[in-house]
């Protein structure tokens, strides 16, 4: 017999517009502060893992979140970006981090 | 050896272990003596992981970018699922992380980074440069990618779109630069030479020798 696991489905697709939660628990986080509350698009979504900040804690127990790329212009990441305007950055960001916009 | 060097002392420098450890070492020392007091690893397996670690080498990205340059097939491959690309190649990606390769075109110049730590595809090129671990790649890489990239010696036109990738967890990220024109006849082994370590992190190009 085939085992499935229960779980909640993705809340994002490609394309998507989102924007990083902004806030500053303590402990061990993977979403740099310069991207906090800014606006991307998400580019792909990645599948379900472990969540590293739970991990860090040893309370993994098999616990995937939902886990995307996402792209941000780099003119609206640095004020003072002096590329082009085409330039973007990719970051991968767990769901809990994401809200949609 | 000269007449006038006729003194009698030992040619070596004496070694001394007289350096305090840093925080950290002892930090490390102290969790890795736990572990393996506790039955939960065994100092082989520390051993083994080190070795391992140190078997990797740029060889291993050269060989995957060049088999990418040559059969269109195998680059689908690579480009949708690396792990399953790389172990087909013999090259396990034994870290549980997600390879996931980028491939430059005329309008797209990609560039790795980890602006948290040093995430760095250590299965296919080994461990990363002292320069890629140093706050100021770190932090410059995503703030000014092209100023960078210039200091590399890296001149990106404006009409090329920079991508720059912050690997903060599961993905690990390697740069398939674009093969340079004027390599049509060249050899497996030729065009390995080009694909050097920096062309994979994305901070420079494969260039053809003058």
């Amino acid at each position: 017999m085939v085992q499935t696991v229960e779980h909640n489905p993705a809340r994002f697709n490609e394309g998507d517009h989102v924007q990083v939660t902004i806030k500053s628990p303590i402990g061990h986080y993977r979403v740099p502060t310069y991207i906090r509350g800014k606006r991307g698009t998400i580019t792909k979504p990645l599948g379900r893992y472990i969540n590293p900040e739970e991990e860090a804690f040893g309370k993994n127990a098999g616990n995937k979140l939902w886990y995307y790329m996402v792209s941000f212009v780099q003119k609206e990441l640095w004020p003072d970006y002096t590329g082009a305007p085409e330039d973007v950055l990719e970051i991968e960001i767990f769901e809990n981090w994401l809200e949609s916009i | 050896m000269s007449k006038e060097h006729n003194h009698p002392h030992d040619p070596h420098t004496p070694v001394e272990h007289d350096e305090t450890p840093g925080y950290y070492e002892i930090l490390e020392i102290s969790i890795r003596e736990l572990l393996i007091e506790k039955g939960l690893i065994k100092p082989d397996e520390v051993r083994k992981q080190i070795e391992l670690l140190d078997s990797r080498s740029p060889v291993l990205g050269q060989k995957l970018v060049v088999r990418a340059w040559i059969d269109p097939e195998f680059r689908k491959r690579l480009l949708d699922n690396g792990n399953r690309a790389a172990e087909e190649m013999g090259i396990t990606i034994y870290d549980d992380t997600a390879f996931t390769v980028l491939e430059d075109t005329r309008d797209t110049h990609h560039m790795i980074v980890c602006t948290l730590c040093s995430c760095y595809p250590r299965a296919v090129l080994g461990l990363p440069p002292d320069w890629y671990k140093s706050k100021q790649y770190r932090s410059r890489a995503v703030k000014e990618p092209r100023s960078v990239l210039a200091e590399f010696g890296t001149i990106i036109p404006d009409e090329v779109q920079v991508v720059i990738n912050d690997s903060t967890a599961s993905q690990r990220y390697m740069v398939l630069p674009l093969r340079p024109e004027g390599t049509e006849h060249f050899t497996e082994e030729q065009l390995e030479k080009i694909v050097t370590r920096d062309t994979m992190i994305g901070v420079t190009l494969p260039k053809i020798e003058q």
